[in-house]
């Protein structure tokens, strides 16, 4: 997210003409609370590891980021070319959090972190997403996940 | 955007005012880290919603602050004043001039987000070399279109630099980094000259590619 006024009118021009879903109603569901959460991270950059296919325009499937993957193992493929990278090349946890997660849950703030989290690639039509998004919730139930940090660039 | 984030209607959401691609705030804050996730997650404690909060800090390192200071940490050559002259050779001789901070960048992190291309850093920047002497040169690598392979190539080439250029100890903003990559650096000249090369083809992926992936919108004017 970003604050409009902090972009060229360009930018914040292009940014508001794009389309975008407009949900009347709002899904709720009671969460746990954090302490006893159980959380995975869901981000939007198109990170993948070294070993998986990468990213194409129009991509709409996921891919899997083991908790305990080294996070040199951890590239990103997001086609667009107009967000900021240099964060996350300094630091993984600007976009994946994982280390904040971990301590989170080494000092009980949060219940446990998730083995697994996922990332897909946020420049495709949330529309083509969602037969994936809900193939995804049933993985995440299997791994006993009730709360995600979505995490969109 | 606050403005897609109200016209999705999430039941939780935090909104943020950080730059595009830093969704938690800032490289090397932790602390501050720490504070977005708590709040974010704090959501849901949230007895009925939707909920829109916003996080009432502006990030470290934002555009706020002041960072006009930043230089490079090596003194390149000046890019070739004309476009055309900046081929492989004029990066290359930048790459070993950067190559000692882009070590010690990878050794200070542990870690190097270059490498989505499965190219070498030199190969990298030959490939998008070769693409300007001959359009019609064959993909490096089985399964990958040329326009993929040219794209990965950028990116290892601007992560390369941007990790090189970060090493120093010290904030660097994003949008001074940026416009020395594209303002200040062969390779730079390299890529807006590849982009325009790709915006004549006739083939649609390599000119979607120059269009709108390889030259980000706030330096397009760049392009020939």
């Amino acid at each position: 997210m970003v604050r409009l006024s902090d972009l060229s009118e360009l930018e914040a021009q292009h940014l508001l003409d794009l389309p975008c879903p407009v949900n009347a109603d709002s899904p709720w569901a009671a969460a746990p609370p954090p302490g006893k959460a159980r959380v995975a991270i869901i981000t939007s950059a198109g990170l993948s590891l070294r070993s998986d296919d990468s990213f194409r325009p129009g991509a709409a499937d996921y891919r899997v980021i083991p908790a305990a993957i080294d996070s040199g193992e951890i590239v990103m493929s997001h086609v667009s070319t107009n967000f900021d990278r240099s964060g996350f090349q300094q630091d993984i946890n600007v976009v994946f959090p994982i280390d904040r997660l971990r301590e989170l849950a080494a000092d009980g703030t949060i219940g446990s972190v998730a083995d697994f989290h996922y990332s897909f690639m946020g420049a495709t039509e949330p529309e083509k997403l969602e037969a994936k998004a809900r193939e995804l919730a049933g993985l995440l139930k299997e791994d006993r996940v009730n709360a995600v940090l979505l995490t969109p660039v | 955007m606050r403005e897609h984030t109200e016209k999705l209607n999430p039941p939780r959401a935090l909104w943020v005012p950080f730059e595009l691609g830093r969704p938690v705030g800032a490289p090397g804050e932790p602390a501050f880290q720490r504070r977005v996730i708590e709040a974010a997650l704090g959501l849901l404690a949230a007895p009925s919603g939707p909920v829109l909060e916003s996080f009432p800090e502006d990030a470290p390192g934002g555009v706020s602050d002041d960072h006009s200071g930043w230089v490079c940490p090596v003194n390149l050559a000046p890019p070739p004043a004309a476009a055309e002259a900046a081929g492989a050779s004029a990066v290359l001789v930048e790459v070993d001039q950067l190559r000692p901070w882009y070590q010690l960048g990878r050794e200070q992190r542990g870690r190097t987000t270059v490498g989505v291309s499965g190219l070498g850093i030199e190969a990298a920047v030959e490939l998008l070399a070769a693409y300007l002497d001959d359009p019609s040169i064959a993909s490096p690598r089985d399964g990958l279109s040329l326009a993929q392979a040219l794209k990965f190539a950028a990116e290892d080439v601007k992560a390369w630099y941007l990790e090189a250029a970060t090493a120093r100890p010290g904030p660097a903003r994003s949008a001074a980094l940026t416009d020395w990559f594209w303002r200040e650096t062969a390779a730079g000249a390299l890529l807006l000259r590849v982009a325009s090369a790709c915006c004549r083809s006739d083939v649609a992926g390599l000119k979607a590619l120059g269009e709108k992936s390889l030259v980000p919108r706030s330096h397009a004017s760049l392009l020939a």
